[in-house]
């Protein structure tokens, strides 16, 4: 018993999207946005783990519990992340 | 309990029951049990790493000019070549879950083995860059120095915090690395003598977590280390 047989092709074309997704993000820095470049490389980087999290370690193929978990974890950093921020940025 | 509720042919049941521990009703529910224990220890790991991204988010905004000038002495070369290099690992780890689950052990072990080696590379890399900061004084502790800032009005100790953090998250990352590649490397021995097969491959997938993980967590700290611009 395991879990769904996801085909080489899409685990080809998910690594061909996150190496775009890296050149994207390098690129990107080189440009002046601004405040922009921050959001828009962290944007990037959750885009490369939700495919990462999805495709490579088949989350989108796992079970309901699972999801749940993983979005726990997720949902727990920002928890922290966020009242810390909030705290810092209004000071 | 029946072979048959397990859904394999009685011939194969001999085989089957040395891989179901007896606490598991069957294969499936092992699997399960194996999966949500991984994911658990992964969700302990992102905010053991959460910690540190938290603390870092707190001191750049505090002294945005200190990691600016921190970042743009580290090759943003070298920062992308390591990433692709462990987005390539992952995809050898990927591929070589796919060749357990369909049983080719050949592809299997190579696959295997080229997310090690990939992985040295990566480290061999790291190893390199961090001994050009050590070359340049730019460790954390009292010898410690900004020779030539690039930045107007930088305060040197805020770029030495900013190194603080860039030592111990990608240290940190590291050691995930290289337990990973010894991880991997008993897999590959493992499969080599043939313990795994489309029934039983939980280990692979299992690890093949963990090293994805290790990825993500890369995925973050490249930009956030090698990518700050002076604007922000």
């Amino acid at each position: 018993m395991s879990s769904h047989v996801v085909s080489q092709k899409t685990y080809y074309f998910i690594f061909a999207i996150l190496m775009v997704l890296l050149v994207l993000t390098v690129g990107v820095a080189e440009v002046n946005l601004g405040p922009l470049n921050f959001t828009v490389a962290m944007v990037i980087s959750v885009a490369k783990t939700v495919l990462i999290m999805l495709f490579f370690m088949h989350v989108r193929y796992s079970s309901r519990l699972v999801q749940l978990f993983a979005a726990a974890g997720f949902g727990w950093l920002m928890i922290m992340v966020l009242l810390t921020m909030s705290d810092y940025l209004t000071r | 309990m029946e072979w048959t509720d397990v859904g394999v042919r009685p011939t194969e049941g001999f085989a089957m029951s040395s891989l179901l521990a007896h606490h598991f009703d069957d294969l499936e529910q092992q699997y399960d049990a194996a999966s949500l224990g991984m994911w658990t220890f992964l969700v302990t790991e992102v905010l053991f790493f959460g910690g540190l991204f938290t603390g870092y988010a707190v001191y750049r905004f505090a002294y945005p000019l200190g990691f600016a000038e921190g970042s743009l002495h580290l090759d943003v070369a070298l920062g992308t070549v390591n990433t692709t290099v462990l987005l390539l690992s992952s995809l050898t780890m990927a591929l070589a879950v796919h060749g357990a689950q369909t049983g080719h052990r050949r592809a299997l072990v190579g696959l295997l083995t080229a997310t090690i080696l990939l992985g040295c590379v990566f480290l061999a890399i790291k190893l390199f860059e961090y001994h050009d900061k050590f070359e340049h004084h730019l460790v954390p502790g009292h010898a410690f120095m900004l020779d030539h800032p690039e930045l107007k009005g930088v305060d040197p100790r805020h770029v030495e915090l900013y190194y603080l953090f860039y030592f111990v998250m990608t240290s940190l990352h590291a050691l995930h690395m290289v337990i990973g590649v010894v991880a991997v490397g008993i897999l590959t021995v493992f499969s080599a003598q043939g313990r795994y097969s489309p029934q039983y491959h939980t280990p692979i997938e299992m690890i093949g977590l963990y090293w994805h993980f290790v990825d993500i967590v890369w995925v973050f700290l490249f930009p956030l280390l090698y990518l700050i611009d002076v604007q922000t």
